[in-house]
């Protein structure tokens, strides 16, 4: 079986107009939506933790690598970009581009200790490695505003010198602004999948032992995508801050892996489009249902159970195979 | 300044002990079935839940016996009906399962017994001093430290040499053949998770009895248990009991100077094995005891 034809590349390579549709749904999303009784914050929350729940599955569905605790560089985006914007900079973009920095090189490096080991130890290394930050922010509350998260920045209107466009108070120019940082990230995630080096990744998640065989550094590869994903959960990171002009420290605690990882499963970890559904049933069902019962928790909890144990193959993957048939 | 270090390397192994205990329970699960039991830190809390319904009618000593039996009885019908589906998948699906058991089990026993703190009461005469210049020491805390080392004895003794405990380390190394020689497998795992659910179940009562209740406290334990595995090498029991007493005197000892840096130390420790020794202390090669 030739790496072309692995069925995790179908929907990113060989499926444009699934591609063509998802773009289209986004691009109209503020005029569709209330229809639906959505609003437009909304729909940016679905963008942002979908784009987190994508750079999670670069490395998870792609790569075959289970990282619990990317919450961790999701949040050092958050924190790089809140402080940036607080104490450095008025520009929005820059204040991103550091949050990112921050979170990508935090992930590089960890990640060169992390990569040394695999499967359920390498999980349970991630996640221990994951709540570092989340101590760090929760204990140097001079800086980070501790358990209240950090306050006191907000996102700035965007300066493209011909023109302003006001992303603080107009809702629906903010939600473009995250489509176009997306469509550049997740352009960049489909161009690289698609690459020898994307290949290189599915030879390994297919069989390491014979990648390995191949001559391919396999560990090198993984520490690779490790970093990639993790720059693109802070950019995502990074994007939460702004839309909340707030930093949470709970955003860097393993629960919020946790949700990172059912979105991309919930959603279909093989298709490339997947975690995004995912993570848009997740927000939806969350706020649905915590507006109805007390008893929230539980739901989810049993939302993670029945995944497991009815859909391990994601929707996506569910109808995939259901329509083969 | 001697007492102080002596204060602290005491409190460090008062929170190592707890660290073992969680730890081991988790160890035997994750070496014989490979699952990560997330949902570890919510058994631990309905554990010391219990012995606070059961501690009026039976007592301290009752509860002491009954609620980690109770908790154990959990543990097997969870993993009778949930865990058991898992063995042999993907790491994956056992950590997104627990994850949302302890969900489900930290909104029960807040739903069940309240938000708020609440207290597993002690035979009084523990609470006091031993003596006036070690007032740190009370009965209660020693008591804890000499419950612990009695059951971690009982464990290794147990595993080293009933015919049960060997199965389970024979069956950590190799479970097929273990299987293809008669030994029913199934029961095994149904014992040996129970059994560390057990573990779980006793750490509540005990912390119950120092720090009181909230449906949140296993949550606390989780990730320092998480990393006396790492420090002692995953497969190894030896290796997860002294990474627990390590890392509960090393974040005690930083809390003298810095006590800002306790939790962080931990992961020092784990980033410098990681880089030294990456697979731990006593790591993978190593039996069960």
């Amino acid at each position: 079986m030739s790496v072309a034809s692995l069925p995790g590349s179908r929907a990113a390579a060989q499926k444009p107009l699934a591609a063509v549709l998802v773009w289209l749904l986004l691009l109209a999303a503020p005029y569709w939506m209330p229809y639906l009784g959505g609003y437009t914050a909304l729909g940016t929350r679905v963008l942002v933790l979908g784009l987190a729940a994508m750079s999670l599955n670069f490395l998870l569905g792609f790569t075959g690598v289970l990282s619990f605790g990317h919450a961790a560089y999701f949040g050092l985006g958050a924190y790089g970009a809140g402080l940036a914007l607080k104490f450095l900079t008025n520009s929005t973009p820059l204040a991103l581009i550091l949050g990112t920095l921050l979170g990508g090189i935090a992930g590089a490096v960890l990640g060169a200790l992390i990569v040394r080991r695999r499967g359920v130890y390498f999980a349970m290394v991630t996640i221990a490695f994951g709540q570092v930050f989340y101590y760090i922010a929760f204990q140097w509350s001079s800086l980070t505003g501790g358990d209240d998260g950090l306050r006191g920045f907000a996102r700035q209107p965007l300066n493209l010198g011909f023109t302003t466009v006001d992303i603080l108070s107009n809702g629906e120019a903010f939600y473009y602004f995250v489509l176009l940082c997306f469509a550049i990230a997740v352009g960049l995630m489909a161009f690289l999948l698609r690459s020898p080096f994307g290949r290189t990744l599915l030879a390994i998640r297919e069989n390491e032992r014979r990648a390995r065989f191949l001559g391919i550094p396999v560990e090198l590869h993984i520490w690779l995508a490790f970093v990639i994903s993790c720059f693109f959960i802070a950019l995502a990171g990074g994007l939460y801050a702004l839309l909340n002009n707030f930093a949470d420290p709970r955003g860097l605690h393993y629960s919020q892996s946790g949700d990172f990882v059912i979105m991309a499963v919930m959603g279909g970890m093989r298709s490339f489009w997947g975690p995004l559904l995912g993570a848009a049933i997740f927000i939806v069902l969350q706020d649905y249902i915590s507006s109805i019962t007390i008893n929230w928790m539980s739901f989810i909890g049993l939302l993670f159970v029945v995944v497991v144990l009815l859909f391990p193959r994601g929707l996506l993957g569910f109808l995939q195979r259901g329509s083969v048939k | 300044m001697l007492d102080l270090y002596l204060y602290n390397i005491t409190n460090g192994l008062i929170i190592g002990a707890f660290y073992v205990l969680m730890a081991l329970g988790l160890s035997l699960i994750l070496n014989l079935s490979g699952i990560i039991n997330f949902a570890h830190g919510g058994f631990l809390a309905i554990g010391g839940y219990f012995a606070y319904t059961l501690t009026p009618t039976i007592g301290f000593w009752g509860a002491l016996i009954v609620s980690p039996l109770l908790t154990a009885l959990l543990g097997l019908v969870i993993e009778r009906l949930l865990i058991r589906r898992l063995y042999g998948r993907d790491p994956l699906y056992s950590l997104l399962l627990t994850f949302g058991l302890a969900f489900i089990f930290q909104d029960m026993t807040r739903y069940i017994w309240g938000a708020q703190g609440l207290p597993v009461s002690v035979p009084a005469f523990m609470g006091q001093p031993l003596s006036s210049q070690f007032f740190f020491i009370t009965g209660y805390r020693l008591f804890m430290v000499g419950v612990v080392a009695i059951v971690v004895t009982l464990l290794f003794v147990f595993l080293r040499y009933s015919k049960v405990g060997m199965r389970i380390r024979a069956a950590t190394l190799d479970l097929d053949t273990v299987a293809a020689l008669g030994v029913n497998v199934r029961v095994l795992r149904t014992f040996n998770f129970s059994l560390g659910i057990f573990l779980a179940g006793l750490s509540g009562v005990l912390a119950g009895g120092q720090l009181g209740l909230e449906p949140t406290m296993g949550d606390n334990l989780l990730m320092p248990s998480f990393i006396a595995i790492i420090v002692g090498g995953v497969g190894s029991l030896t290796g997860t009991l002294l990474g627990g007493l390590l890392i509960g005197v090393a974040s005690a000892l930083t809390s003298i100077k810095f006590p800002a840096a306790s939790d962080a130390v931990m992961y020092v420790l784990m980033a410098v094995i990681l880089l030294v020794r990456p697979r731990g202390l006593f790591g993978e090669e190593g039996m069960l005891t």
